[in-house]
């Protein structure tokens, strides 16, 4: 049986399913009994996925159509001289 | 709620079940077709091959940079190199992943020439253990809590503060949703490495904001994080 601390280090490649399966089997075991450590897994996953959001960073207004026009104005140029 | 047996609660089901979810990839046969024809000379559907990583490609420029204007800019020429650089794109690569690369070299160049770069020294891998705030409470995430205004600043401080060895790796991995390995090719660094720094700046995380997001919740009702 490993302990608490032990979990705590492999939490995130828990997550990511990276673990060998000896070390996965064990921190599994472990989360079948420990409540703490169980909520604490819980509470990484969403605040990953929270944090990972690409809206958590809001556009600029007009971003979209700032970079359409830059892009289109480079292929404009692209397409006069072909590479 | 006391343990129980994984029989008996999802949440112990097997690890599967705890695998961060994927955001839906655009079909990479069909972003290949596109590419190509883009290649052959059709080069306006590079508006359309682009436009699903617009916004992914600013946030991460706006993590690292933290400034808008600069995010934006970084978030332009991203773009503009890819258009230039097309023909170099490898079939085998995640165009994803290509842009994310790209957009990393243009925010560290911006990093560089506008301010002293945090130093890559001064954030080793081995600093002390870090364990992950106690928390007892939990529930499925709400997407329309990203609406408010409180958490979503909470939540771009949170990232953009993260040392910036960290804040690259995070941003990759779970923004970006790059591989171990690519995101090590990225970095320049080992697969080993990324997984340490990942891990820290995942619990970094989560040791701030769960404090953090456990006041954010109304009274009476049972915190989320």
């Amino acid at each position: 049986m490993i302990d608490c601390k032990h979990v705590w280090d492999r939490i995130s490649e828990f997550l990511d399913d990276t673990l060998s399966r000896e070390a996965r089997d064990l921190v599994q075991r472990h989360l079948e009994h420990c409540e703490i450590c169980s909520a604490i897994l819980d509470s990484t996953r969403n605040i990953i996925i929270l944090t990972a959001d690409a809206r958590v960073f809001e556009l600029p207004m007009g971003y979209g159509e700032r970079l359409h026009a830059r892009l289109e104005e480079e292929i404009s140029i692209l397409r006069r001289e072909p590479r | 709620m006391p343990a129980k047996k994984s029989a008996e609660n999802p949440r112990l089901a097997p690890s599967a079940v705890f695998a961060l979810p994927m955001r839906e990839p655009p079909d990479r046969s069909a972003e290949a077709q596109v590419i190509a024809a883009i290649i052959a000379g059709d080069t306006h559907l590079f508006h359309d091959l682009i436009r699903p990583y617009e916004h992914t490609i600013f946030s991460m420029a706006m993590a690292l940079l933290r400034n808008p204007q600069e995010a934006e800019d970084v978030a332009q020429e991203t773009f503009l190199k890819a258009l230039r650089n097309l023909h170099a794109f490898r079939a085998e690569a995640r165009f994803s992943t290509w842009l994310a690369s790209i957009a990393l070299n243009e925010a560290r160049h911006h990093l560089r020439r506008d301010r002293a770069f945090e130093s890559l020294d001064n954030t080793s891998d081995e600093t002390d253990r870090i364990a992950p705030e106690l928390l007892r409470d939990w529930r499925e995430v709400p997407s329309e809590v990203l609406e408010r205004l409180e958490l979503r600043k909470m939540l771009q401080e949170a990232v953009t503060e993260l040392p910036v060895i960290y804040r690259e790796v995070f941003l990759l991995r779970d923004v970006e949703e790059l591989s171990i390995s690519e995101s090590a090719e990225s970095l320049g660094i080992s697969a080993a490495s990324v997984k340490v720094r990942l891990h820290r700046a995942r619990i970094m995380l989560q040791m701030r904001l769960a404090p953090q997001l456990r006041r954010l919740a109304p009274k009476g009702r049972r915190f989320p994080w």
